[in-house]
């Protein structure tokens, strides 16, 4: 038998991959990240927020010492049509004491500092470097091609960890098919604007405090759009997530649709004077819990979102791809012990992850992908109604009150129907039951 | 063989921007590289070891992230990486960094034996002043080539290289006798694709610092204060205005332009 090279070999140093390094490499085992960018972060595009929860597992206060933008005092929820936009949302002055709950941050410099940590923790990052394919010994996993000369890598396991397009588990079978309505394309500007305007134009007291405006309703059409606005220190993240099956079957450019969004109204003054700096496009799994590959094979384990794992109603993500990185380590150091690598033993990693949050919520939702689907109306007739309905109860035209209730809910016969509405409230509460 | 190839980080030139209040370059953010014309001396070095034997060392003088393109160098195929990382640096122009890689290169010689081919990239794309790599090799009182293009023969036994380099207008051939230093163009080589296991030993090994206190470095001899370049000023070129482009033809444009040329030749006192 050959010997190893490494004792495990992540592909993909991304937060998950990142995550699964140092939990290895803390408890002394060999481990290589490989990383096809010139260095990790560099081809990481991410709106950008972070929940500290879980990487403060792994190095307590993190924050202290990481390249964070702006720690997040409030999130708000808008609804936009074509001119007016509905608000919601939370400030509390909870989410401005530290530890603070979450930062907005650029991920080409905090994946960067996170793999400095992880070097240091003694694992070894191999930069531009690409895995090509995986070494099998039967239908065991046993090491890595990559596309280097004398590149091939052998393990006990590998990790994939490389991210949506994971061709790690498709070349392995893993993965089911991927249809353009399990994946967002997510367009991104970074609008360079100086802080003190940012300050004043969000309403926060320094600039390290931040907001999140999440965006969504009829402005974007018939579209399962979100878009988003968040501070970092000096220029905003704003972009827009469409799932993709949309964006082909109404023929709509993305460019075309950043740019409407920005010149909404309620957006443009936010941006208004600002430069844009970047730009990027990337896609986002939003299949949820049905679209999940099986999630190990003998020597193999998928994390991140290659392995699909991303709440995007709570845009979460980059804590998930940690999340799981922890769980396949510790399934690995288990597994270790016993000196079993089979997926017998590997299974438990799907066993940790179904006990956590993690999993626990992505069922929470695992309809919700479907339900918009099939009800895409839900995030635009239905907010287009209290859009409407708030406007009518603030115009003070003469009209009275109990006359404007009177018009709202025959607007809301009218353009919903009672019946449907009942069929859609059943039909949310029996999938989020 | 042994090869010693001083290098310099320099912000991607391609990724910076200016400043147009201050005239000043925006390096945050931009991401730092080994100055491209580097690069091609590693690759010239590390080929002269692929073919002869021996060793590579690389040097080079920065902050303390320069340590990555020092890596980046290992990777290529060096094998001894060294740092001038020292506060006495700071502010160096060419004439204190050719003589603080001088007095480093005089320690990587008492590490790793007597150096057969000095080599550095023509210039740097930061500063352009091409001056550094003669510099270093006035102060090493040995012969230089710079801008080359090609490496025609190498012949270490008999202690001497003939290499083809770019002049204005065509190339000339030099043979000069080793020790010598050479400056290199992107012509120079292709670089290679480095294979994975020199990958692996570039992140294992390590990068030596040296500073004021573990070489013979004098410090009155670096640094902004002790260099004989004084910036005057920094601005940006105010932009050509825009020739006039005149259409007439056959006989009428000799005369249009005589009427154009002469009022300038008279006010030269040229007609
Ligand atoms: C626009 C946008 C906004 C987002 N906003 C948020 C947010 O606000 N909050 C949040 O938590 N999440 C957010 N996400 C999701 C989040 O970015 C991802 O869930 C997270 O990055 C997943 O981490 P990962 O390590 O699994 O994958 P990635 O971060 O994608 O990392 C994968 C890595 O693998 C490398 N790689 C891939 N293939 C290979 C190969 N064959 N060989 C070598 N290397 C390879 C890649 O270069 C990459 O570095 C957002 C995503 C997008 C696109």
């Amino acid at each position: 038998m050959r010997k190893n090279d490494f004792d495990v070999i992540i592909v993909g140093a991304g937060p998950a991959g990142l995550a699964a390094g140092y939990v290895l490499a803390k408890e002394g085992i060999s481990v290589a990240i490989i990383e096809r960018g010139i260095f990790p972060g560099s081809k990481n595009v991410m709106g950008g927020i972070f929940y500290r929860s879980s990487l403060d597992d792994l190095i307590p206060d993190f924050y202290k010492e990481a390249p964070i933008e702006r720690h997040i005092v409030e999130q708000k929820i808008w609804l936009l049509s074509e001119d007016s936009m509905f608000s919601t949302g939370i400030k509390s002055e909870k989410y401005n004491v530290e530890p603070y709950n979450c930062f907005s941050i650029f991920r080409a410099k905090f994946d960067k500092w996170f793999a400095k940590k992880v070097a240091d923790a003694s694992a070894m990052i191999i930069n531009e470097t690409v895995v090509k394919d995986l070494i099998l010994d039967g239908d065991r996993v046993i090491g890595v091609k990559t596309d280097r000369p004398n590149g091939d890598l052998y393990c006990d396991v590998v990790i994939a960890a490389d991210g949506v397009n994971s061709f790690l588990t498709k070349s392995l079978g893993l993965r089911k098919k991927i249809t353009t309505n399990n994946v967002a394309l997510a367009l991104k500007e970074i609008i360079e604007l100086p802080d003190k305007v940012i300050n004043d134009r969000f309403g926060v007291s320094g600039s390290s405090e931040g907001v999140t405006i999440e965006i969504t309703g009829p402005y974007f059409d018939k579209m399962r759009a979100i878009g988003f606005v968040y501070t970092n220190r000096n220029s905003l993240s704003l972009g827009l997530g469409v799932v993709t099956e949309d964006m082909v079957k109404l023929k709509i450019n993305p460019n075309d649709l950043l740019e409407k969004f920005k010149s909404h109204p309620a957006i443009k003054p936010l941006i208004n004077g600002g430069e844009t700096k970047e730009y990027m496009a990337h896609l986002i799994p939003e299949g949820g819990y049905y679209s999940m590959p099986k999630l190990y094979s003998n020597g193999f384990m998928v994390v991140g979102d290659a392995a699909m794992l991303v709440n995007s109603i709570h845009r979460e993500g980059a804590n998930l791809a940690i999340e799981s990185g922890k769980f396949a380590a510790r399934t690995y150091i288990e597994a270790k012990k016993i000196g079993d690598f089979s997926q017998k033993t590997l299974s438990s990693y799907q066993k940790k992850l179904e006990d956590s949050f993690v999993l626990r919520d992505l069922k929470t939702y695992k309809n919700l992908p479907k339900l918009l689907e099939e009800k895409q109306y839900l995030i635009s007739k239905y907010p287009k109604f209290i859009i409407d309905a708030m406007y009518e109860m603030y115009n003070v035209d003469k009209v009275s009150k109990s006359e404007k209730i009177k018009l709202i809910m025959n607007k809301a016969k009218k353009e919903l129907g009672y019946f449907n509405i009942l069929k859609d409230v059943f039909s949310v509460w029996r999938d989020f039951r | 063989m042994h090869s010693l190839v001083f290098i310099k980080q320099v912000p991607d030139a391609a990724q910076v921007r200016v400043d147009y209040h201050t005239g000043t370059l925006i390096r945050e953010g931009v991401p730092a590289i080994i100055n491209p014309y580097d690069t091609h001396a590693i690759e010239a070095a590390v080929q002269m070891k692929d073919k002869f034997g021996g060793i590579v060392s690389v040097l080079s003088m920065g902050p303390p992230m320069a340590e990555e393109a020092l890596r980046k160098a290992l990777s290529m195929g060096a094998d001894k990486a060294y740092l001038l990382c020292d506060k006495v640096f700071a502010g160096s122009d060419t004439w204190a960094t050719s003589y603080a890689l001088w007095a480093g290169a005089q320690k990587v010689i008492q590490e790793n034996g007597p150096v057969d081919i000095f080599w550095a990239g023509k210039q740097a794309i930061d500063g352009d002043t091409a001056q550094t790599g003669p510099g270093l090799a006035t102060r090493l009182d040995i012969p230089l080539v710079t801008c080359a293009i090609k490496i025609i023969e190498a012949n270490p036994e008999k202690g001497y290289i003939i290499v083809q380099r770019l002049i204005e207008g065509g190339s000339e051939t030099l043979q000069v006798s080793m020790p010598c230093m050479i400056t290199a163009e992107k012509e120079l080589n292709d670089l290679r694709f480095s294979p994975l296991p020199d990958l692996i030993k570039a992140v294992k090994s390590s990068v030596q610092l040296l500073n004021s206190t573990n070489t013979t470095i004098d410090p009155a001899q670096c640094g902004l204060k002790n260099s004989p370049t004084k910036v005057k000023r920094v601005f940006i070129p105010s932009k050509r205005e825009r020739g006039e482009i005149l259409e007439p033809s056959g006989k009428e444009i000799a005369d249009v332009l005589f009427e154009k040329i002469e009022p300038v030749l008279k006010q030269m006192g040229r007609v």
